[in-house]
């Protein structure tokens, strides 16, 4: 029944999604009477689709085997929590909950954007609408989550247990709400072009949902490259795989955006170029969604292959994109110039940081992309993994990083001043810590030495457009971006730090042995099995001692029944100055067992930049959405 | 300097498509040679491949051909693709669905003397994989 349910919640979101897209098409002459009709379809439609969704979830928690997905996808003895999390631990239901987000966006915006005239609002909700009815048309056509199994099974195959892990749980949900947040700003951007009306009101409209999807994917980023450092148990935190590059995509679009949105918004420039990063942004979340959810890849992270569902998302895809960037190149030209500026100016720092960021985004889109065009086009097969994306993207990362000595310090528009004594701070550090590592760490590879150079650097650096501010009444985005930057250099000095000095050691050992790691002195003592919720273990004990300071480890390696599985848990130590990570292989022949072991000084700083970065983009965010707020805002509710 | 309002957009669009380009250029030269490319057991019985570039290969692992080192840590296999087969050779704790009869990928590069080093054996997590040419060959079977 709550599958049938849901099943008819959905088609009447697809109906209603339709509905709104012809209202708001319909919208054109006289204004402010029809837009009401479209702002409550919209928020009708998000509510239908959340049916639809909690639906699902319902299904999932009560374990409901005549459901094909739980069937395939569930299993009765598993914990609650990956109950609930496999609603989107799998295809179907990842669809449903990315149209859920971008549904709910549309409720959100038709219930709270005040400000933004309504003709640009009328055709931007008719925008919204038309991206969900896509994808709508994909769930019910080529990936209904309600399918019934006719007769049911007994219980369901499982969650594969490589996802069941509890950061797991919530790492998707933060990242589609990050894709789909992206949503708003180009059905805005297309609402803005079509009605003519491209200046700082639209970009005002953008900005809180760029910085919204921005901080989340920047947490569900962080998040996942945390999870795969410890979860796949390889000692890595980014992998270059396609998967992670389908959620840095748009997050490189996002990041370009957030920084031209605030020259729109504030100095009324850079016009035709925000609008086609929102355009690209969005588009990126799509070509993720694709590259993840079609199977065309055989990473990791993929699921299944089936051709109709790739073809279908391409299809959308080829729609929806080749649709806007035709709409931009028709309308373009009836944009206002923008506001003029000078090259050195905070506007010329905004552009460079606008041009490298494309850059490094064309350089990852092209690696990403690369072995399917070659593999459609000349059947050969290939992959392109870290040493293409290190040497080319890396460094440019670092010229950017460098960028950001100078540009925040710039004036808008014109900046007469000598720029030379506002970065020579950041220029000594640097240069101290370059001859530093030359002189202590002569062995370090360029990149990780620049790394330590710029990121030591940007420290200082970012406080500087604090000086001369009374700290009281500088605003809250100000506090954010000083924030955001200070995490880059945070991310940038983890980075730069587990690359120039991990230490590694792969050995074969039996109870009793010891096996120096850095500075750590690791005794393997033991190896005993136990039992958790849904799986058995082997599990190791290692005694890590350093100076007067005593630690244990437990590394496991983990069966789980339930689909048949064996998984190595990691054991990791978190000190100050870094992480001591631990590794159980298997036994060999002579009573030992595999043991490898890392020690990585100052890596969880990658992570902590990246919660700080977050931090910042929320700070800036709450500083948008509290302060000026439309006279009579609280007067006026939805539909007046 | 000052660039004239007339010219500002221009002179963006400039920037813009001299960005892509740029991009592009440095995508291309850096994909020449670290695009490490997909190979099977027959490809390299047929003499397609170069010894010491750095390259993929996948095949199934063959059944009774894993053998363990005294050093407990070095593995030896044998990967087919049902046409030919090539010995591998890997230092290190293998990924949890590297068994016989399963698919496997490996990362490394090829002695001349035809033995395949591999330094990283990719973990396939999910049941259902099969490297892409079985997947396309298996129907045949």
């Amino acid at each position: 029944m709550i599958a049938e349910a849901g099943l008819a919640a959905l088609w009447l979101a697809a109906a209603l999604a339709a509905l709104q897209l012809a209202l708001a098409c319909g919208l054109g002459g006289e204004q402010g009477k029809s837009i009401r009709a479209v702002r409550a379809v919209a928020v009708t439609q998000g509510l239908v689709t959340l049916i639809a969704f909690a639906a699902l979830v319902e299904l999932f928690l009560r374990s409901d085997m005549s459901v094909l997905l739980v069937a395939e996808n569930s299993h009765s003895q598993k914990p609650w929590l990956y109950k609930f999390a496999g609603t989107w631990g799998n295809h179907e239901g990842s669809m449903l909950l990315w149209v859920t987000v971008l549904a709910l966006a549309g409720a959100i915006v038709a219930l709270f954007e005040r400000r933004l005239d309504h003709k640009t609002l009328g055709a931007s909700l008719g925008a919204q609408a038309l991206l969900a009815l896509g994808f709508f048309a994909f769930l019910l056509i080529a990936s209904n989550p309600f399918e019934r199994l006719d007769p049911a099974p007994l219980d369901g195959r499982g969650l594969n247990p490589l996802l069941q892990d509890p950061g797991l749980a919530f790492h998707p949900p933060t990242l589609y709400l990050g894709y789909v947040g992206l949503s708003v700003a180009f059905s805005l951007a297309v609402g803005g072009l079509i009605r003519g009306n491209v200046g700082p009101a639209i970009a005002r409209a953008m900005r809180p949902w760029i910085l919204a999807a921005w901080v989340l994917l920047t947490l569900g980023i962080t998040a996942g490259s945390y999870w795969a450092y410890y979860e796949l148990g390889w000692g890595g935190w980014w992998f270059w795989d396609p998967v992670e590059n389908a959620s840095l995509m748009p997050w490189l679009a996002a990041t370009a955006l957030l920084h031209s949105v605030n020259v729109l918004a504030a100095r009324g420039g850079l016009r035709a170029w925000t609008m086609m990063l929102a355009l690209v942004a969005f588009s990126m979340s799509m070509i993720g969604t694709f590259l993840v959810r079609s199977g065309i890849l055989t990473s990791v992270h993929s699921f299944a292959v089936d051709p109709l569902r790739g073809t279908f998302i391409l299809a959308l895809l080829a729609l929806y994109i080749g649709a806007a960037l035709a709409l931009f190149g028709l309308r373009i030209a009836h944009v206002k110039e923008g506001a003029p500026f000078e090259i050195v100016s905070r506007e010329g720092g905004l552009v460079a940081n606008n041009l490298l960021l494309s850059v490094i985004l064309g350089i990852v889109f092209v690696g990403t992309l690369y072995p399917l065009v070659a593999e459609a086009l000349s059947g050969d097969k290939l992959s392109v993994g870290p040493p293409y994306f290190n040497s080319v993207a890396s460094p440019l990362a670092l010229v950017l990083a460098a960028l950001m000595l100078v540009g925040p310090q710039l004036k808008w528009r014109r900046d007469a001043k000598p720029v030379l004594p506002r970065v020579a701070p950041g220029l000594l550090v640097a240069a101290a810590v370059l001859i530093a590592t030359v002189l202590l760490a002569p062995n370090i590879g360029l990149l990780p030495r620049f790394g330590l150079a710029i990121g030591a650097a940007l420290l200082p650096a970012s406080l500087l457009p604090l000086i001369g501010r009374s700290l009281r009444r500088t605003p809250l985005a100000i506090w954010g971006m000083v924030l955001a930057h200070t995490g880059v250099a945070v991310a940038i000095l983890g980075m730069a730090s587990d690359s120039a000095f991990t230490q590694e050691k792969l050995t074969a050992v039996r109870p009793g042995e010891r096996v120096a790691v850095g500075p750590w002195l690791v005794e393997f003592r033991d190896v005993l099995p136990i039992a958790g919720p849904n799986w058995t273990a082997l599990e190791a004990e290692l005694r890590a001692s350093r100076g007067s300071g005593v630690t244990v480890l437990n590394p496991q390696s983990r069966y789980f029944a339930e689909p048949p599985t064996t998984t190595n848990e990691a054991a990791i130590d978190t000190s100050w100055n870094g992480q001591l990570y631990a590794v159980l292989g298997e036994p060999t022949d002579q009573g030992g067992w595999q043991l490898r072991l890392w020690w990585k000084p100052f890596v969880t700083l990658i992570w902590l930049g990246g919660f700080l970065i977050a931090c910042g983009g929320a700070l800036a965010l709450a500083g948008r959405v509290f302060r000026r707020r439309p006279q009579g805002f609280y007067r006026t509710g939805p539909f007046v | 300097m000052i660039v004239r309002p007339k010219h500002q957009r221009l002179v963006l669009v400039i920037l813009a498509v001299l960005a892509l380009i740029g991009a592009v250029l440095l995508a291309m030269w850096g994909l020449k040679d670290r695009a490490a490319y997909f190979v099977t057991p027959s490809d390299i019985a047929a003499g397609k491949t170069t010894p010491d570039k750095a390259m993929r290969l996948g095949g199934m692992v063959v059944k009774g051909s894993l053998r363990r080192d005294p050093d407990g840590l070095t593995v030896r296999f044998t990967v087919s693709d049902l046409k030919a087969e090539t010995p591998v050779v890997f230092r290190g704790i293998t990924p949890d669905l590297f068994k016989e009869g399963n698919g496997v990928v490996a990362e490394g590069r090829l002695q001349p003397d035809g033995l395949f080093v591999a330094d990283n054996i990719l973990a396939k997590h999910d049941e259902r994989y099969m490297p892409p040419q079985m997947a396309n060959e298996a129907p045949a079977q």
